[in-house]
């Protein structure tokens, strides 16, 4: 039966795509293909999509880190007598905030916290749910069913309820917004390596290697890692655009960073007033919050197809 | 059926314990003091230990745990250190809300998601399936509180024809024309997500079936369209319906967002006042409410799956 499953289903924010199903076969021509990496790079320079997308995210990635060198203005000094000035203003290209100072420079070094914000969530929930998820799979018995069920307990929280309850318990602040990420990110990344693990663990090759006297760290490193990180890693990049709306998203509650710090989420915020006023100023942070995320979830999606060598 | 009935609501027991686990330890998790908001810096050291013991803060850690509990089952979710009312006569009418602007929003988004997935489904392949996979993508991938606010400002600034603000002029959501005005921009904000995922569900739910044997056989044997689409239906309904019944859920927990940007008077809003107040009872009580109502209503929805398709209780 292949119909998709519920539990392969967890379609929340926190899992847009369905957990990648394993299949063996792909996994054994995985590894015997030479210059696997290889053939999957060329794969992924033939999809435009994904290129254009890799090279947007680049673009904004490397404003972000020259942002001193490359802001046309300073991001926290504004002027009472350039408030809110609109689009294409003379010397405020993308116009002015609700203090006067320059859009353009403030969505450049917005995308500092932004983009750290939602990626560290993912890569902290990646190391920690893989580690815990390849841990219960290889161990099986009461270790896995203990791993399990704790995790279990995560999803009985709607993400965005359990990422604003542990962000508002722990108080507004950047590293406790990403401590609350990476707790909503831990559960469906270790429910993948787990179920990704027990699959790999019945194989035969599994078999095999340990009647030729592999040990178990062998065995780890050599047969689970090796087809197990792969699929994890795919499920992990597509949970960096969702990531990327709740960091900011928490922001935009006042939970994240604080003014007058630039931050998407947070600009969001502080802008709202001025809807009225100046809605394109208004609605631009939110803009590259979008643009950013769905580039995330393409470039996941092309990742996706890229990799999977039978298609 | 009755078996796996039983089965399923033992599990559920450990896991709304664990919930009420997870909320009680919020207190825990939170810096300082849960009575710092409430007293005044220079309170005396007496005044401190009184409201302790009036709160119950003077315990061990387990006996506060049972002592809340206890409670909680009883109903009394405790005092709202903000404005020193019962926290279940703040959550009542805030549930409502929510729940109504989460039902509006599924309506949305299940109609669209079902509509624009079954023609996916069927048109494999075609520009209009690459339009509507396109159009999922860009749903999960739009932060729904920015749409939120480019929707007031097209329908409340530019043409002001909807409200921007708030659940109508009772402040509660009631069923008449003039509130109804007032759920319609957060709904559509809220159904976007469910649309996108309803949809991508039911596209490879009904690509799939099309590309089973079955359906060759039905069509072999003259079925006409509509008597194979009955049988996708069928076949599509049990995932289809847990996949929305989860969105619900999602959409009761998940509606703070939206709940600030429209200014909805809901249990998102009630989080909103109780983080920024520090209102630890008002918060934990809160988020128990919303999650427990999330454990009841998966268990809802894998019972009507298995009893809608026998294949899983057989598994």
């Amino acid at each position: 039966m292949s119909m998709p499953s519920p539990a392969t289903n967890e379609l929340d924010l926190r899992g847009t795509a369905p957990a990648p199903v394993f299949d063996p076969a792909k996994a054994l021509v995985a590894q015997a293909t030479r210059g696997y990496w290889r053939t999957v790079l060329a794969r992924l320079l033939r999809d435009k999509v994904t290129v254009a997308c890799a090279l947007l995210l680049l673009a904004i990635v490397l404003l972000a880190v020259f942002a001193p060198l490359l802001a046309p203005a300073d991001p926290f000094k504004g002027s009472i007598m350039q408030r809110l000035l609109p689009i294409g203003s003379e010397g405020f290209l993308l116009g002015t905030d609700e203090l006067g100072r320059d859009m353009l420079t403030r969505l450049i070094y917005g995308g500092r916290l932004s983009l750290v914000m939602g990626i560290t969530p993912v890569i902290n929930a990646l190391l920690i749910g893989a580690f815990l998820g390849i841990v219960g799979g290889f161990m099986g018995g009461t270790v896995n069913t203990l791993i399990m069920r704790t995790i279990d307990v995560f999803y009985a929280f709607p993400s965005v309820l359990l990422a604003v309850a542990i962000s508002g318990a722990l108080g507004a602040g950047i590293f406790n917004a990403m401590v609350a990420l990476t707790v909503v990110f831990i559960p469906p990344v270790a429910r993948v390596a787990e179920s990704v693990t027990t699959q790999v663990m019945s194989l035969d090759f599994v078999e095999a290697a340990r009647a030729s006297g592999a040990s178990n760290f062998t065995i780890i490193r050599v047969h689970i890692l090796g087809n197990v990180l792969g699929p994890v890693f795919i499920y992990a990049t597509s949970l960096i655009s969702v990531s990327m709306i709740l960091a900011s998203g928490l922001s935009f509650l006042g939970l994240g960073t604080k003014p007058p710090e630039p931050e998407w989420g947070l600009m969001l915020n502080t802008l709202r007033t001025a809807i009225y006023l100046n809605p394109g100023v208004a609605a631009l942070p939110g803009a590259m919050i979008f643009m950013v995320s769905i580039c995330f979830n393409m470039m996941s999606d092309g990742l996706r197809a890229a990799m999977d060598v039978t298609q | 059926m009755f078996f796996y009935l039983l089965k399923r609501l033992a599990l559920v027991i450990p896991i709304a314990l664990s919930v009420t686990v997870v909320c009680f330890s919020l207190v825990y998790i939170a810096p300082g003091d849960p009575l710092s908001t409430i007293l005044p810096s220079d309170a005396s050291i007496e005044l401190i230990a009184t409201l302790k013991k009036e709160y119950g803060l003077d315990k061990p850690i387990p006996v506060q745990y049972a002592m809340w509990l206890s409670r909680a089952v009883q109903g009394d979710l405790g005092t709202s250190i903000a404005t020193g009312r019962p926290v279940n006569a703040e959550l009542g009418r805030a549930i409502f809300n929510t729940l109504i602007l989460a039902l509006f929003g599924s309506l949305i988004g299940f109609s669209l998601g079902l509509a624009f997935g079954t023609i996916a489904g069927y048109r494999q392949g075609t520009w209009i399936d690459k339009s509507v996979t396109a159009l999922a993508v860009t749903g999960v991938s739009v932060p729904h509180y920015w749409l939120g606010m480019v929707l007031v400002i097209v329908f409340s600034v530019y043409y002001n024809v909807l409200p921007a603000m708030g659940a109508g002029p009772s402040g509660d959501w009631m069923w008449d024309a003039e509130h109804l005005k007032y759920v319609v921009l957060p709904a559509i904000t809220i159904s976007v997500i469910p649309t996108a995922i309803v949809t991508r569900t039911v596209r490879a739910l009904v690509a799939d079936i099309l590309g089973r044997e079955f359906v060759t056989a039905l069509r072999a044997r003259g079925l006409t369209d509509r008597g194979v689409f009955w049988h996708v239906v069928k076949n599509a309904a049990p995932t289809s319906l847990a996949v929305m019944g989860v969105q619900l859920g999602y959409l009761m927990g998940g509606s703070i967002l939206v709940e600030t940007v429209f200014s909805w008077p809901g249990s998102g809003f009630l989080l909103n006042t109780a983080i920024f107040q520090r209102d630890i009872p008002l918060l934990q009580g809160t988020i128990l409410a919303l999650a427990l109502f999330f454990v009841g209503l998966n268990l809802i929805v894998d019972l009507v799956q298995t009893a809608l398709d026998p294949r899983i209780r057989r598994a």
